[in-house]
């Protein structure tokens, strides 16, 4: 069968089970999008491409499979490159197509040229550019395989204009040569597993510290029977929240900087770190060198990369999450090594209840904290929950509890303001019969409200949260910490007002002045057809808090601005 | 401590853009490498990329272990000192107007199994291969003649005896 290069990305998107494409076009795809007119892809228009990639990639966390974004040469290709690094730094599988000027025209400084491939390099698993159009199908297929095996990942393929003219016979394309690229079989080495059965076995203080792999594996029922089974509690990565309920009693919440100081106590008092799909971010681990000191390491991730990247391991275990999982509780339980209440877990359980209550925060205005606890109680369990970048994003991962896998998405190893609210709108197209709720700071939704629109014109009903507190809050907090209460340009003033603004794009705004007001807006929120923004003034003095300063231990919390 | 010197040889697909990839690669994550050669292998559509560097064991496996993720990279073999066989060439113009100069400047040369490959009345263009050592002791003689203009190709390298398969697959 012949047909068009344009027609050859649709036909092979299609055989990727592709059902949604997030995008705007431009000079350089208007034959691609000529080709979209009159197949059954459904192409959300977006109004910046940036918020296309986000898309794409609140998409893929949800559906867990590739998402895919396109955008036209140049600036609409340069507009992908935050989306596109944020999907690179949390292992998100994204496909980005990105028209090209005509070949004969690469190099020249032509209108609208940009080295896409070139600037992307460095932030996916693989950047293409094609040169003839028989390239098209299986460069399409490999494209999706790298991005969704081994470690995920975005991957961006370039398309010259006129290849999307060129024809392609589709019974005999051009095949790629990958010789260097395995799909790994996941399976952990059974001499790995028998010598971290033998570090479990002996260790009295075991604690699981999981990360984003265990969601992107679907290792969170396998994790909580390992848990359980070896009474180990659960501290979690950013990116691993609500890989294990966070109201079952061996959670122990977030890890890290702005984690729960019960949590970072925990880890510190352990003898044995069981590491799952993490990769030891400094927001993580704290002061890098006093991390796990006088605990054994098993560190187990599906990139061997990883493995001794930050941290000393004792146990590599390079492999997917799930699948070690399942096979040491497995293992474990052959040797039949269920543990009960013991020292540790007493322990443990004082270490909560010590400072469960240590949560301060300032007087005046609504506090984030009860107001992420009301929305938990206010939606259902399996409801999604994005954020924005900064203190936002930390009180939703203090005080909102993930109850299931893929239910908190966050940019976590970029931490791209203005993620929330297209991050949002992609969750909903991948889960429609999900409420999802964009849990947002001020200074980050403006970053991309103008996305306000696509979520009006497709019809994507996402509710957005704005902890509106008129300030960079996060890096307001560090000026007060750090800089002696020096506010450089952090103020914001007071402006917009973001119901008129919902109003403006169709959207309903609402303002709340109580935590009565809020959780009805939550509750009316939920059967709302148009896109809400709630708008929910916090007083700029409130801090994320307990935090670990940078470039101190994880006990060395800080429960007092 | 002496960082020891690690020769790695990367077998690539031969495509544009793949020695782009490992150079950038090299530069953000920050690797500190002495040499990079990139040439044709035994097989056709895949080049022989060659990187020496000084570093801790630690740093030279974490860059083995990133380059191996390329997918454009077939495979990775680290090479030891004591396990290949390795070489340099350098050219190199001397100023050499004085006979007196000049013959003890031959003499060296065939000292270091060197070849005059360019002369004229006041300079020679020398042609010297060797282990990256010894040319640089060359070179060191060569200084007090006058070097007018050095160029080094890096280091070549091969595993000693029939062993050519071993390294990580990438990833």
């Amino acid at each position: 069968m012949r047909l068009s290069g344009a027609k050859a990305i649709v036909e092979s998107l299609k055989s990727e089970k592709v059902e949604v494409v997030f995008g705007i076009p431009g000079g350089s795809t208007i034959p691609l999008f000529d080709a979209f007119y009159d197949s059954d892809l459904r192409h959300i228009l977006c109004r910046h491409e940036q918020c296309a990639a986000h898309m794409a990639d609140g998409y893929a966390r949800v559906k867990g499979k590739p998402g895919v974004c396109t955008a036209t040469s140049g600036p609409g290709a340069t507009n992908l490159v935050t989306g596109i690094a944020v999907a690179y730094m949390d292992s998100s599988p994204i496909i980005a197509i990105t028209g090209q000027v005509p070949q004969q025209m690469i190099g020249k400084d032509a209108f609208q040229e940009a080295d896409i491939v070139g600037i992307t390099n460095p932030i996916t698993k693989y950047a293409f550019q094609v040169t003839s159009a028989s390239q098209i199908p299986d460069t399409v297929k490999i494209a999706f395989l790298l991005s969704s095996t081994n470690r995920m990942g975005p991957v961006l393929i370039d398309v010259p204009k006129d290849i999307f003219y060129e024809e392609v016979d589709l019974d005999s394309y051009q095949r790629f040569s990958l010789k260097g690229y395995n799909v790994r079989s996941g399976e952990p080495h059974p001499y790995s597993i028998k010598k971290a059965v033998g570090l479990i076995l002996v260790s009295e203080r075991p604690v699981i510290i999981a990360g984003g792999g265990v969601i992107a594996s679907n290792g969170g029922e396998e994790l909580v029977r390992l848990a359980e089974l070896i009474m180990a509690p659960v501290a979690t990565t950013l990116m691993g929240k609500g890989s294990i309920p966070e109201t079952h009693p061996l959670s122990v919440g977030m890890v890290g900087m702005h984690g729960k100081g019960e949590c970072n106590l925990t880890v510190e008092a352990a003898d044995l770190i069981i590491a799952v799909g993490v990769r030891f971010t400094d927001r993580s681990t704290g002061n890098l060198e006093k991390f796990g000191e006088g605990a054994k390491v098993i560190h187990i991730d599906i990139d061997p990369a990883e493995i001794g990247k930050n941290v000393r391991v004792d146990v590599p275990i390079v492999a997917d999450a799930r699948k070690t999982l399942a096979t040491l509780a497995k293992k474990l339980g052959e040797v039949g090594s269920k543990r009960g209440e013991n020292d540790w877990t007493r322990r443990l359980r004082e270490i909560k209840s010590q400072y469960s209550d240590k949560y301060k925060e300032a007087d005046g205005g609504l506090r984030p904290s009860k107001l992420l606890r009301l929305l938990r109680e206010g939606i259902p369990g399996k409801a999604i929950v994005t954020t924005g970048v900064g203190q936002n994003q930390m009180w939703a991962a203090l005080h909102f509890q993930a109850l299931e896998p893929r239910t908190f998405i966050t940019s976590g190893g970029l931490g791209a303001m203005g993620f929330g609210l297209p991050a949002s709108i992609g969750a909903k197209v991948a889960a429609p019969d999900r409420p999802i709720f964009n849990i947002d700071g001020d200074g980050g939704f403006i970053m991309t409200e103008q996305d306000l629109a696509t979520a009006v014109v497709e019809k994507i009903p996402t509710v957005s949260i704005i902890l509106n507190n008129r300030v960079l809050g996060m890096v307001r907090q560090w000026q007060c910490m750090f800089c002696d209460k020096r506010y450089s340009q952090t103020d914001l003033g007071k402006v917009p007002d973001f119901v008129k603004l919902a109003e403006a794009y169709g959207a309903e705004g609402v303002r709340v002045e109580s935590y009565r007001e809020f959780e009805t807006a939550i509750r009316r929120s939920l059967r709302a057809e148009v896109p809400v923004v709630i708008d929910v003034p916090v007083s700029a003095d409130e801090k994320v808090l307990p935090m670990v300063p940078p470039g101190k231990r994880l006990k060395e919390v800080v429960w007092y601005g | 401590m002496a960082e020891d010197l690690h020769m790695i040889s990367a077998i690539v697909e031969d495509r544009p853009g793949v020695l782009f990839k490992v150079t950038s690669l090299i530069r953000r994550r920050g690797f500190n490498i002495a040499t990079i050669t990139v040439g044709g292998s035994e097989k056709e559509n895949v080049s022989r990329i060659t990187i020496t560097m000084r570093g801790a064991p630690r740093v030279v496996e974490q860059m083995v272990k990133q380059l191996s993720k390329i997918p454009d990279v077939i495979k990775i073999i680290e090479l030891t000192p004591d396990e290949a066989v390795y070489r340099e060439l350098a050219m190199v113009k001397v100023t050499a107007a004085e006979p007196a100069k000049r013959s003890d400047i031959l003499n060296y040369i065939s000292i270091f199994r060197g070849r005059v490959i360019d002369a004229s009345t006041d300079s020679l263009v020398i042609e010297i291969v060797g282990n990256p050592t010894k040319i640089s002791a060359f070179l060191d003689l060569m200084k007090s003649f006058g070097i007018a203009e050095l160029a080094r190709t890096g280091t070549v390298a091969l595993a000693r005896g029939p062993r050519s398969s071993k390294g990580d697959e990438g990833s």
